[in-house]
């Protein structure tokens, strides 16, 4: 299934990022920080469809971005399954860093205080106290992300368009359904599938997030 | 080992400027809460960058503002104990405990199982930190600061957030720490008992600055020190040893100055004990008293009196090799003529000691 593959390596390869922006966020005052905080929730309040444009104005063929990518690694995202997958990152980015962020914000920075006074540098620090008790709101930001990656539909339509087999995602699929006479049984059972996978994506996300919070609080 | 320390900083509304001298032994820093002692303890361990100063343990510098030198925190090999502990509650006691010797550079640090053993934690190693009482978490938190082989160990009030029966479980263990181990100590407290019976060097502190500093003994019998340390709080400690457990229940102790009895006290004879005796709790009489209830007598000769400026006095006694304090009227103190050279005898109720005043070995 297209969807699945697409919202995985949306969600894996924003995800360092997406750790690394929150904790940015969350731990330091910088110059630009407000821009950089309005330029990663950009996506959330802007129409999808726009973001989608936006995109396909960089990272198409003929955008600044997307010609130096095709040039220098012959990587091209317009009208691609790859290009699928970076609108629904950069759809799904908000909420993931949102998440995150709470995450970190819950840390006690006195846990990393303590830390780096046992000789810990802020790498080590960040790795062995930070990361592990920031888990439980990594995998939820995480889960959040592949879930909105699952149902993006604007922004990819407009990137990559509505390629069956290439770029048709699951959403963009349902919408060809209903467009055609009598596809309302197909489009019923994708509709099944959707809501299956939101569901399983619901319960892992508890699970795990409960797991991880038990491991934590040694019970 | 030696710490030297010099700086000055300002936060909004407060301004702070300290020069002091910690040799090696535990250098208590005694102060009101919100006279800074806290902030001195950060600039040590590299966690406040003061606005200019000097900061050096022996040969190395730690922070010099005008060369512009700070060594960054996780470089300074300082053990940190902190008022609530700070375990990382992801890891257990064990990981916790050995959390500085991934970093420690060299591999000789102390030894885990006598660290362990010294401390009574061999029991908690599984456990997890949520699962820990007070004391218990703040007896790991010192273990993990020890087995990051620091070559200072800071103590910001290791005691504070704990109640009395817990203080009483850990200071054993602090005293048994400063005798075993040749690690300096830095210790912050605003409590008196925690320092006259850890301190070998005081450091008193009040509005950002250091009133007065020297060898833990010496000023804790100095009357000038009395109304720094708050006179309710003030007392020198006598060194004695167990003598033998009476039929009673009370212990006798011999002083260099005479017998001392005391609620008992659970040590076998022959052990060496610091006692505190709080300055307000000593009597003096001119001719040895007929009929008194009160159990301790002992022979003293005044050395110091410092009439304040209200009704009281504090008087210094020596009593035998050890200096004593006591604090009288003003009135009593003329009409006894007390002055240096007078010959008296300072009377001691048994009960006026408390568990908590009685120290370890000396």
């Amino acid at each position: 299934m297209l969807s699945l593959k697409v919202s995985f390596w949306a969600t894996l390869l924003s995800l360092p990022l997406g750790v690394a922006v929150a904790y940015l966020l969350a731990r330091y005052e910088f110059w630009g920080k407000q821009a950089l905080n309005g330029l990663v929730h950009l996506p959330l309040i802007l129409p999808p469809v726009v973001t989608g444009y936006l995109l396909l104005l960089t990272f198409g063929r003929r955008g600044a971005v997307g010609a130096f990518l095709e040039q220098a690694f012959g990587l091209v995202f317009a009208f691609r399954w790859t290009g699928a997958a970076l609108a629904a990152a950069v759809m799904a980015f908000p909420l993931m860093v949102r998440a995150i962020r709470l995450a970190i914000e819950a840390v006690d920075p006195k846990l990393e205080q303590a830390a780096s006074t046992l000789g810990a540098s802020r790498p080590w620090v960040f790795a062995t106290v930070t990361l592990p008790l920031i888990l439980p709101g990594v995998i939820a930001g995480a889960i959040l992300a592949f879930a909105k990656a699952m149902g993006e539909f604007g922004a990819t339509i407009t990137f990559v368009s509505n390629i069956p087999g290439q770029t048709q995602t699951l959403p963009s699929a349902i919408y060809s359904f209903l467009q055609v006479p009598g596809g309302d049984a197909k489009a019923m059972q994708l509709v099944l599938i959707a809501v299956a996978i939101a569901l399983l994506a619901l319960v892992l996300s508890e699970w795990l997030g409960r797991a991880v919070a038990r491991r934590i609080a040694g019970s | 080992m030696s710490l030297s320390v010099r700086f000055a900083h300002r936060f909004d509304g407060f301004a702070l400027d300290v020069a002091f001298e910690a040799p090696s032994g535990v250098t208590a820093l005694f102060g009101r809460s919100g006279s800074g002692k806290t902030t001195v303890v950060n600039a040590v361990a590299g966690l406040l960058r003061p606005d200019n100063g000097h900061l050096q343990l022996d040969e190395t510098v730690l922070f010099d503002a005008e060369r512009k030198i700070s060594v960054p925190v996780h470089q300074r090999r300082l053990g940190y104990v902190f008022q609530e502990g700070r375990l990382f509650p992801h890891l257990s006691v064990r990981q916790n405990l050995l959390y500085g010797r991934w970093f420690a550079a060299c591999g000789v640090g102390a030894d885990f199982d006598h660290v362990v053993e010294m401390l009574g934690i061999g029991d908690l190693l599984q456990r997890q930190p949520g699962r820990l009482s007070g004391g218990e978490k703040q007896r790991v938190a010192i273990g993990r600061a020890l087995l990051a082989n620091p070559r200072l160990l800071l103590m910001d009030e290791p005691l504070a957030a704990l109640d009395e029966e817990r203080k009483a479980e850990i200071l054993p263990y602090l005293e048994r720490l400063r005798v075993e181990t040749d690690v300096p100590v830095l210790y912050v407290s605003h409590s008196m008992a925690e320092v006259a019976r850890l301190a070998t060097t005081l450091v008193l502190m009040d509005a950002g600055r250091v009133i007065r500093s020297g060898p833990a003994a010496d000023m804790l019998s100095d009357p000038e020190n009395v109304p720094a340390l708050g006179v309710r709080a003030a007392g020198a400690s006598l060194n004695a040893t167990v003598a033998a457990q009476e039929e009673d229940g009370l212990t006798r102790l011999q002083a260099s100055a005479g017998p001392l009895f005391l609620p008992r006290v659970d040590a076998p004879p022959g052990t060496r004990l610091s006692i505190r005796i709080l300055a307000q709790d000593v009597i003096l009489s001119r001719a040895r008293p007929e009929g008194l209830s009160a159990l301790n007598m002992l022979p003293v000769t005044v050395t110091a009196v410092r009439l304040g400026d209200g009704p009281g006095a504090i008087i210094q006694l020596q009593a035998g090799e050890d200096l004593m304090l006591a604090r009288i009227t003003r009135r009593s103190a003329l009409a006894l003529q007390l002055e240096p050279g007078t010959e008296c005898f300072a009377i001691i109720k048994s009960v006026a000691v408390a568990q908590s005043d009685v120290g370890g070995a000396w």
